[in-house]
């Protein structure tokens, strides 16, 4: 489903080079985690699949179901299937969030050539998503991520994957932030979408996310390249042991 | 002897000069407002404000105002439907106020050009300080208008709505209207129409002791209108007004709002949405008196600017001397959406008393990259995302007002807006 060949890219504003050689293969209904330190590209990587400006790839491709879509724009790549759950949600004010909810909804329908979901049918679907995650429609009332906590940020990402139903999903630090209970309550709601059509990218510092999303392959990014990869027990290896093991093996 | 050198008159004073002339004879008014008429064409007279007149600066009205239309008395229009659905409509129709008023509990309204003659109006039409070109314009040529008169406790479950549609030549319009203590009203200022129209209008609104209104202005006047305007207020004792001006068209306006809290406890709010497109000009120009210890403003102004519009927020606020424990905030915000379009601001502090919070701030902006990634990330083409965020700008401030009928009625005219110009 995802292939990412020789991927090398830089931040437009000052060239530095953050993906350094990446590959990666991640095939439909694969849950595959990506793991590292800080600052080892796995937001950028996040940002480059989403189609984020702020980022130019100088060398490789990356292949989504076949084709590539450096090509495309944001909206292109999201309407193609590709979701990205953002580590730090943006805060709209003035956009409210239902409203965002059924704009985004029916985009998507538009560009898959379907008609606009009647009111009923798109109220329907929004309490069934919110009441699966334990959120309270009264939040939904509120402009966009506005006054949200941390917890309620990740919660409104999960609930908006389930509305879009993408077929790549890509997971940015959704741990972060959450507390056990509410971590529980995202994992399961990630979990409930698992299915043989779909792939998820789950990027995380900790193994503890792992315990609830079990991956079916583990991934090391460090400096910009993936460095090892294995299945679920790497996690915990690197959990026991640390990234410096792994580190100095792949040096 | 003493050489003075006036400088040629513009097609536009010598037309508004002659207008006087002819139409002096239909003019209604009592000896004491006729004889205010006299000093207002005597101004006139004397210039157009230039850029050189500091209120005036960023809108040199003797070069902007480059032709006055005619009168046309036989121009046809009609009422519209008010925005908020049951609301009282008294409208103005070409200049003319309607014999036929709807009754509405508590509420007496009176034409204008009845009131010019009984008496009573000619102290309103006095000029608001030495450069008042639009209260000048207006005393000179009003000729219609309404009264109303809200009792004191009166509470209005619907809105008034005040039209004054134009169509086309020359309209001059005052609406007075008068608001007794305690009572709540909402009051909806319409100014729209379909021609090339030259429009004065002046509001003027008293609250009495404790009473409460919400005053909505929506301009929407077509690109080819001249839009002068005034909204002057006195707010007495414990009263609380918030004023919410919407400009969505016009070629030329300018838009006056001069408001005095007059007792302690009075409460003022003006929230402010400029929708400019085009090659036009638009010009919000505040002055506000804090007169009286213990009183809070805010306001809070935000402009979207399209083509090769300009605009203006002009912002004084002077706290009097005795005006302790004032409390007054300030904010102008600009989305910047053309390299050709412009705004500007300026503040203007004026503070004689040494007890008061004060503060203001201006931004210009343009779409903040960060949320339109987002809404793209999910799958909202870059048209539309940037017209969300472009809405969502000037709908916060719309959603401040916490009366749901208000608040959808506005974004309505909102939407109105980015349908022809987004």
């Amino acid at each position: 489903m995802l292939e990412i060949r020789n991927l090398h890219a830089r931040i437009v504003d000052d060239g530095t080079e953050i993906i350094r050689g990446l590959n990666l293969t991640v095939k439909a209904g694969e849950v595959a985690a990506i793991m590292g330190p800080n600052g080892s590209g796995k937001s950028t990587l996040s940002y480059i699949l989403a189609g984020r400006e702020d980022y130019e790839v100088t060398e490789g491709d990356i292949l989504y179901n076949g084709q590539s879509i450096l090509e495309m724009d944001p909206a292109e790549r999201a309407t193609s299937g590709i979701f990205l759950a953002f580590q730090y949600p943006m805060e709209i004010p003035g956009v409210a969030t239902m409203e965002f909810l059924k704009v985004a909804m029916n985009e998507q329908r538009k560009a898959r050539g379907e008609e606009p979901l009647k009111i009923p049918e798109f109220l329907k679907r929004v309490k069934e998503a919110a009441a699966s995650l334990s959120m309270d429609m009264a939040m939904l009332k509120r402009p966009l991520n506005v006054g949200f906590s941390g917890g309620e940020k990740k919660r409104a990402e999960i609930l908006q994957m389930k509305l879009l139903e993408p077929k790549l999903c890509v997971l940015d630090e959704t741990d972060s932030g959450l507390d056990i209970d509410a971590l529980k309550i995202v994992s399961d709601g990630v979990n409930a979408l698992r299915a043989p059509d779909r792939a998820f990218l789950v990027i995380t510092h900790y193994q503890r996310l792992l315990e609830h999303i079990v991956p079916d392959s583990v991934h090391v990014l460090y400096r910009g390249q993936v460095i090892k990869s294995g299945d679920k027990s790497l996690a915990l290896d690197l959990e026991a042991n640390g990234y410096a093991g792994v580190i100095g093996e792949a040096a | 002897m003493n050489m003075h050198t006036q400088p040629q008159r513009t097609s536009a004073e010598t037309a508004l000069i002659d207008a006087f002339g002819d139409r002096l004879s239909l003019l209604p008014g009592d000896g004491a407002v006729m004889l205010k008429r006299d000093d207002a064409i005597e101004a006139i007279k004397h210039g157009l404000p230039t850029r050189r007149i500091e209120s005036w600066h960023y809108t040199d009205l003797r070069r902007l105002l480059n032709a006055v239309p005619d009168f046309d008395p036989a121009a046809m229009t009609k009422a519209v439907a008010p925005i908020v659905e049951g609301s009282a409509v008294l409208a103005v129709l070409n200049g003319k106020s309607d014999a036929k008023t709807p009754a509405v509990e508590g509420v007496t309204v009176q034409r204008l050009s009845e009131k010019l003659t009984d008496g009573s109006a000619a102290p309103g039409l006095d000029p608001y300080g030495s450069d008042d070109a639009i209260g000048a314009l207006n005393t000179a040529f009003v000729a219609d208008g309404y009264f109303v008169d809200i009792a004191d406790g009166a509470e209005l479950e619907k809105p008034i709505e005040l039209q004054n549609l134009q169509a086309g030549g020359q309209t001059h319009v005052r609406l007075m209207v008068r608001v007794g203590a305690g009572a709540k009203a909402v009051i909806v200022e319409r100014q729209a129409g379909e021609g090339a129209a030259l429009v004065s209008s002046v509001s003027q609104l008293v609250l009495g002791e404790g009473a409460e209104v919400t005053w909505l202005i929506v301009q929407e006047q077509p690109e080819t209108a001249t839009h002068l305007a005034q909204f002057k207020a006195h707010i007495g004792k414990n009263a609380k007004l918030t004023l919410f001006v919407m400009n969505a068209g016009g070629r030329l306006v300018r838009q006056e709002v001069m408001v005095r809290t007059t007792g302690e406890g009075a409460d003022f709010k003006l929230r402010g949405i400029n929708l400019l497109a085009g090659d036009t000009h638009t010009d919000v120009t505040m002055v506000l008196d804090h007169a009286v210890p213990h009183t809070a403003s805010t306001e809070v102004i935000r402009n979207v600017v399209t083509g090769k519009a300009r605009g203006v927020f002009q912002g004084r606020i002077n706290v009097h001397q005795y005006a302790q424990k004032t409390n007054a905030k300030m904010a102008c915000n600009t989305l910047l959406l053309s390299d050709d379009g412009e705004f500007s601001t300026k503040p203007e502090l004026e503070i004689f008393a040494d007890d008061v919070v004060c503060g203001h701030g201006a931004t210009v902006t343009e779409i903040d990259h960060d949320h339109l990634f987002y809404l793209m990330a999910r799958g909202v083409d870059e048209k539309t995302a940037r017209g969300l965020l472009v809405k969502a700008f000037v709908a916060e401030v719309i959603e401040e007002l916490d009366d749901e009928t208000i608040v959808d009625a506005l974004e309505a005219k909102l939407d109105d807006w980015f349908v022809t110009h987004g």
